[in-house]
């Protein structure tokens, strides 16, 4: 069942270069799915991102998402709905206000889709944070002491607590150290198995990409120039710069695949 | 921070008048009980010559000591109202501005250029004049020509935060935007503003020191500037009347000023050289 469906989307920044980041960008993102999304930076991925997230407004396109004409929503009642679609962002330091704490982070997100009722909200933040990995005993900590690895679990935890069907992931994992982000991606992928969630999960690492993604589009000078099942893509590269991802990856380019 | 200011001579200067100088305000019904306004002795008693009147008393024998005692508290009180408002009004105006952007910023910001064009205390007499004096409407009026500053800067702060990621994130969260702007981005445009308010509360205490030498203060309240020109008719013959009060007021304002200042380089985290 498709989750997400966008079609035709652009968008043009102005300015004296007047960059196309989104150039007729059309995908779609089944319920339960990983979409990956790779290109290299400035392609029109953060672009893509934002837009999905109703945090940029396209040029033009149409987006629906769960049944919703996602673009025309406005006001209370895109707030009420953006409980579908939750973001994580790349630096976990920056997404937090900066005299956040872990439990409050988490207790916000609770409290503005009026999910829990206050007195069990501490409850249920800690809950979901136990859900990330976390000590509950983090939840009085300031986000800004924690680790970053602590700290996008803190974010994943906010991301899953208005129990979202997509999750955007602008590079979630690109800032974090490779044992840590190793662990992350674990997390992520048990979530999907736990809640069914749906992730358009967007990188420029092929191989962090490949390993949690059923399906991968590639972004180049803001269209999606290649599309398809992970392994048959990677197999089978169409594309010239999709090579060069491949190639730019040790272990992907050899033939026999490691046991 | 403290300590940051202790090492400064100059801020422990301001910070032990200002001391001393809140300790008078505190302290005013224990130190002068009764009413300051109430003749309590011969007329024009002379400073330091009569110990009941270490300051003398004024033409109908009113003691000046519990004049200037009394008088720091409609200062002090008039002054921080003041700022207070000044300091609430102008960021919750310049968060406005900044955070909504574009046609809202433009004309907010224009409101502003206009409110500081007219010189401040411009503004206060008018204002005093058409409403009446009273500490409230005084205070009211002293904030009107002093909350432009804090507009503007926490307006240029608040510029630089909504695009920060956490702004954002309370979006996508599906944070009301009038909470975002309040609750997650105000406060955080809360030092800079902090740190002009001492300079504000000073400017306060001068423009109703002023007003109340015109005539236009609280008429129920005693006030330095009120001393100040009660003592102008004697100029001549008993300048301490207006000297002593005069005196009073510029300690006062100097010594905010000079832990206000202090404060604006600790809080920017400029090295003393």
């Amino acid at each position: 069942m498709t989750l997400l469906d966008a079609r035709g989307l652009a968008k043009t920044y102005p300015g004296e270069r007047r960059i196309r980041a989104l150039d007729d960008v059309s995908l779609s993102i089944a319920a339960g799915e990983t979409l990956g999304l790779i290109g290299p930076s400035g392609c029109g991925k953060s672009t893509l991102a934002r837009v999905l997230a109703r945090l940029a407004t396209p040029d033009a396109g149409s987006v629906r998402l769960d049944g919703l004409d996602w673009l025309a929503l406005s006001g209370a009642g895109l707030r009420h709905a953006r409980r579908r679609l939750q973001m994580v962002f790349q630096d976990p330091a920056a997404a937090f206000h900066p005299r956040a704490t872990a439990g409050g982070a988490v207790a916000d997100a609770l409290r503005i889709h009026r999910l829990v009722p206050r007195r069990d909200r501490p409850e249920a933040a800690a809950a979901l944070l136990r859900q990330v990995g976390l000590s509950p005993d983090l939840a009085r900590r300031p986000v800004a002491t924690l680790s970053g690895g602590q700290r996008q679990r803190v974010a994943i935890a906010r991301a899953i607590a208005p129990r979202p069907r997509l999750l955007v992931l602008d590079e979630a994992v690109s800032a974090l150290d490779a044992s840590v982000r190793a662990r992350v991606l674990d997390l992520l992928v048990r979530l999907q198995a736990e809640l069914g969630l749906a992730y358009l999960f967007i990188g420029h690492d092929l191989a962090v990409v490949r390993a949690v993604s059923h399906r991968i589009a590639v972004m180049d000078a803001g269209q999606i120039i290649e599309t398809g099942p992970a392994e048959a893509l990677l197999s089978d590269p169409g594309s010239p710069l999709l090579r060069r991802l491949i190639a730019a990856v040790p272990a992907l380019h050899r033939k026999d695949p490691p046991v | 921070m403290i300590r940051e200011l202790l090492r400064r001579p100059e801020a422990l200067l301001g910070g032990l008048l200002l001391l001393l100088i809140a300790g008078a305000a505190l302290l005013a019904p224990v130190l002068s009980p009764g009413d300051p306004l109430a003749i309590a002795g011969r007329p024009l008693v002379r400073p330091f010559t009569d110990p009941a009147f270490p300051l003398g008393t004024d033409g109908l024998g009113r003691d000046l000591l519990a004049g200037v005692i009394h008088g720091v508290r409609t200062s002090a009180a008039i002054g921080l109202a003041a700022a207070l408002v000044a300091v609430l009004a102008g960021m919750l105006v310049g968060t406005a501005a900044g955070f909504a952007g574009g046609l809202v910023d433009e004309a907010l910001m224009r409101v502003v250029d206009a409110f500081q064009i007219v010189p401040g205390f411009l503004l206060a007499l008018a204002f005093v004049s058409v409403t009446g004096p009273s500490l409230a409407v005084v205070a009211i009026a002293i904030a009107l020509g002093a909350w432009t500053g804090p507009a503007r800067l926490s307006r240029s702060r608040v510029l630089a935060l909504r695009e920060a990621d956490f702004v954002a994130a309370a979006r996508v969260m599906g944070m009301h935007p009038a909470e975002i702007a309040l609750r997650q981005v105000m406060p955080l445009a809360l030092p800079p503003v902090l740190a002009v308010t001492a300079v504000i509360v000073a400017g306060a205490i001068l423009t109703e020191s002023a007003l109340s030498f015109l005539g236009l203060g609280d008429p129920n309240a005693v006030t330095w500037g009120g001393m100040i020109a009660e003592g102008r008719n004697q100029l001549r013959s008993a300048a301490y009347l207006s000297i002593i009060p005069g005196i009073a007021l510029v300690l006062t304002v100097i010594s905010i000023y000079l832990v206000g200042e202090a404060l604006t380089d600790v809080l920017a985290g400029k090295r003393q050289s």
